[in-house]
């Protein structure tokens, strides 16, 4: 049996850095067939993880994103009607009978997958991640649930399609709304924090492997800092990655040496005008200062 | 590190203990069932459970369903798996478990609760409660608030009263649809082509599809988030909007309902309970501090910072319910305001004050709150805010 270190150190491989609780928490939904539900801040990885875990296990991943008025025609299946209708037309003028042209209409290959039959119909287990679940409405929430406890769809022209593997089921939500208790008793469940500072050294050292260690560390420090001022929208990881990616493109060894770049490249980290209003260059000046 | 505790011989094992264990998460308000006890032994069998550390990240990836709970969940793991060597004598619960529901509010009430006292309550609150009562408005709040800071709300709002309020608020959610939503079905043509339907009907026209069925997005009611002031100044008033909002809740799943008065309540979830009076008893417990003075501002900042990120944005509208006197500066409340707007939601103040004769929103509290207001209407009776139906329908 493999341990969750197995994974975390499997997944540091393919660049992700997962805590110990999200590694643990990954590790037991794996192995008990559980959807792992994950919370957090945007920008903290939620999304990476599907993606580095597919990556792991080389398999597909089958992305779900969640949005308002998602129904089963988008989520699951829909008839390819156009073709449908061809189809008739052609029947007709070539004279074939009913009961064939019904057959035919109604079978596979007039069937447009949409995400989750696609991931149950996989020979090797895919994953599948549902992004956003929390813009989803309720209604899709509880039809997500009855897939996800039964891994089976029912076509009512087909008939019940069982999934020939279990996909690993990564769901992810922001708290747009609170989620109900049903789909998180279902789910194992992990909260996403922003990295601490040792976590976030390893992700920038392992994206960006040519930052240097001085440099990195400073990236790494003043944007930590920037996370405990006062802002609207707190810098994820993907920010930080692009901070970095602006510096290293104007060819920046230190942070303090130039505030007017460290401002112009504080166009990554910041995204609203009163964030930017709200660091201004003495401010950010004097974070990288002490972030050195 | 704190050592494990030791299970007392007799008791049976790890199925036992762990068992013992999520009776004490439930005793502490988890919603666990004997589900979530098998699962929670599986993930361990998936981990090394001799590793502490491990058992308990297992543990609590299986029985944390939330941030509050990852945050209370330590604490709990702590007492009592790593009690410092102390011998545990009994693990499996007796057979019945105090009926919590009565006496404590439900999850989120309860960590909300507490969070906000280490946000707002400042220690001065007592004083300057019976402060705002004798600064207050002098009529309005002299005859009825001499104490009602322990006094029970049932006294206040009958079963009858609520059940008034529920027509007036089912009224009102109607009056408050999606507008976007209702242009496109007066458009007469859907945007999409249904081809579901049409194959269905083209049955009809032997494979012809002649007619087109077509499809409109269905109104979607707003979201009604209610932040209703309890302080000593609206004590007069508390009956019909506190009736008003169990009915709200009562009538609309998707709503949010907050008392503030010192601090900020979140109460929707005690609002739900099945037994109209239990809901109220159970408001009670949580609004401690009720006819104190207010923070208008303070606790609208709060809103802005936390609750509204979550349940707040272009498709709610977010119902004051105050007379605007605040004990603090007007511009942290223009701040608020301004912050809770930027969440492109709706904001109507409703204010008992103003259907007195000659009244002008003087309190400097109401002067500065004014420029972020999508309605300012006046409410003091259930009938006045049922007569705001039409006012609802413009917005």
């Amino acid at each position: 049996m493999t341990s969750w270190k197995t994974l975390q150190a499997a997944l540091a491989g393919t660049g992700y850095i997962a805590s110990d609780d999200l590694a643990t928490a990954l590790h037991i939904a794996i192995t008990l067939g559980r959807p792992l539900l994950l919370e957090g801040a945007a920008g903290v990885g939620k999304t990476e993880i599907a993606r580095a875990l597919a990556t792991v296990k080389e398999t597909q991943l089958i992305r779900l994103q969640c949005y308002e008025g998602l129904d089963a025609s988008q989520a699951i299946y829909e008839w390819n009607y156009q073709r449908q209708l061809l189809s008739i037309r052609a029947a007709s003028e070539a004279g074939e009978t009913g009961a064939a042209v019904e057959a035919r209409i109604f079978s596979e290959d007039y069937l447009l997958e949409r995400p989750l039959l696609k991931a149950i119909r996989q020979e090797t287990p895919p994953v599948l991640l549902i992004d956003e679940i929390d813009r989803g409405d309720e209604e899709f929430e509880a039809y997500l649930l009855e897939v996800l406890s039964e891994f089976q769809i029912t076509i009512p022209e087909l008939g019940t399609i069982t999934a020939k593997t279990r996909p690993l089921v990564i769901l992810t939500a922001n708290g747009t709304r609170d989620l109900s208790d049903a789909l998180r008793r279902r789910c194992i469940y992990a909260h996403v924090d922003y990295p601490d500072r040792q976590t976030e050294l390893a992700i920038l050292a392992s994206r960006s492997p040519t930052t240097e260690a001085h440099l990195a560390r400073q990236i790494v420090g003043f944007v930590q800092k920037l996370r405990e001022e006062e802002l609207e929208k707190v810098p994820g990881v993907a920010e930080m990655l692009d901070f970095a990616a602006a510096l290293a493109g104007l060819g920046i060894k230190d942070l303090t040496a130039d505030p007017d770049v460290l401002l112009a490249c504080l166009a990554t980290l910041l995204k609203t005008q009163s964030d930017r209003a709200a660091v201004p260059i003495e401010v950010a000046a004097r974070i990288a200062g002490k972030a050195a | 590190m704190s050592k494990v505790t030791r299970f007392a011989a007799a008791d049976p094992g790890p199925a036992a203990r762990v068992s013992g264990f999520m009776a004490h998460l439930r005793e502490h308000g988890f919603r666990l069932g004997v589900a979530e006890t098998e699962t929670a032994l599986q993930a361990l069998s998936c981990v090394n459970p001799i590793v502490p550390s491990d058992a308990r990240l297992a543990l609590k990836s299986v029985c944390a369903g939330s941030v509050e709970d990852i945050a209370q969940f330590d604490l709990l793991f702590d007492a009592f798996w790593m009690a410092e060597g102390r011998v545990c004598q009994k693990v499996v619960p007796t057979d019945h478990v105090k009926p919590i529901e009565n006496t404590k509010s439900s999850r989120t009430d309860t960590t909300q609760a507490t969070q906000d006292t280490g946000a707002v309550h400042a220690p001065e609150d007592g004083a300057e409660g019976s402060e705002s009562h004798s600064e207050g408005t002098g009529k309005l709040v002299a005859s009825k608030v001499t104490n009602l800071m322990k006094k029970d709300l049932r006294e206040l709002v009958s079963a009858e009263d609520i059940r008034a309020a529920e027509l007036v608020a089912i009224r009102l959610g109607k009056a408050l649809k999606d507008r976007r939503s209702r242009r496109r079905k007066a458009a007469k043509r859907g945007a999409s082509i249904d081809l579901r339907r049409t194959m269905r009907q083209s049955l009809a026209s032997g494979g012809e599809p002649l007619r087109l069925a077509r499809r409109t997005r269905p109104d979607r009611p707003l979201k009604i988030v209610t932040l209703c002031d309890v302080s000593g100044s609206m004590m007069d008033y508390a009956r019909p909007f506190l009736a008003f909002l169990a009915g709200l809740m009562r009538a609309d799943s998707a709503s949010d309902a907050y008392l503030f008065h010192t601090r900020l309540v979140r109460i929707t979830n005690a609002l739900r309970d099945d037994d109209p009076l239990r809901a109220l008893n159970r408001i009670t417990l949580l609004a401690d501090g009720f006819g104190g003075g207010s923070k208008i501002g303070a606790n609208l900042q709060q809103f802005a910072d936390s609750y509204a990120r979550h349940f707040v944005d272009g498709r709610s509208v977010v119902i004051i319910l105050s007379d605007g006197y605040d004990s603090e500066s007007p511009e942290v409340l223009g701040t608020a305001l301004a912050k809770l707007k930027r969440r492109d939601c709706k904001i109507i103040w409703l204010n008992p004050l103003k259907g007195w004769k000659g009244y002008e929103p003087v309190a400097r509290g109401m002067a500065a709150a004014l420029p972020h207001l999508d309605a300012f209407a006046a409410a003091t009776t259930l009938n006045d805010l049922a007569a705001l139906e039409h006012t609802l329908a413009r917005l």
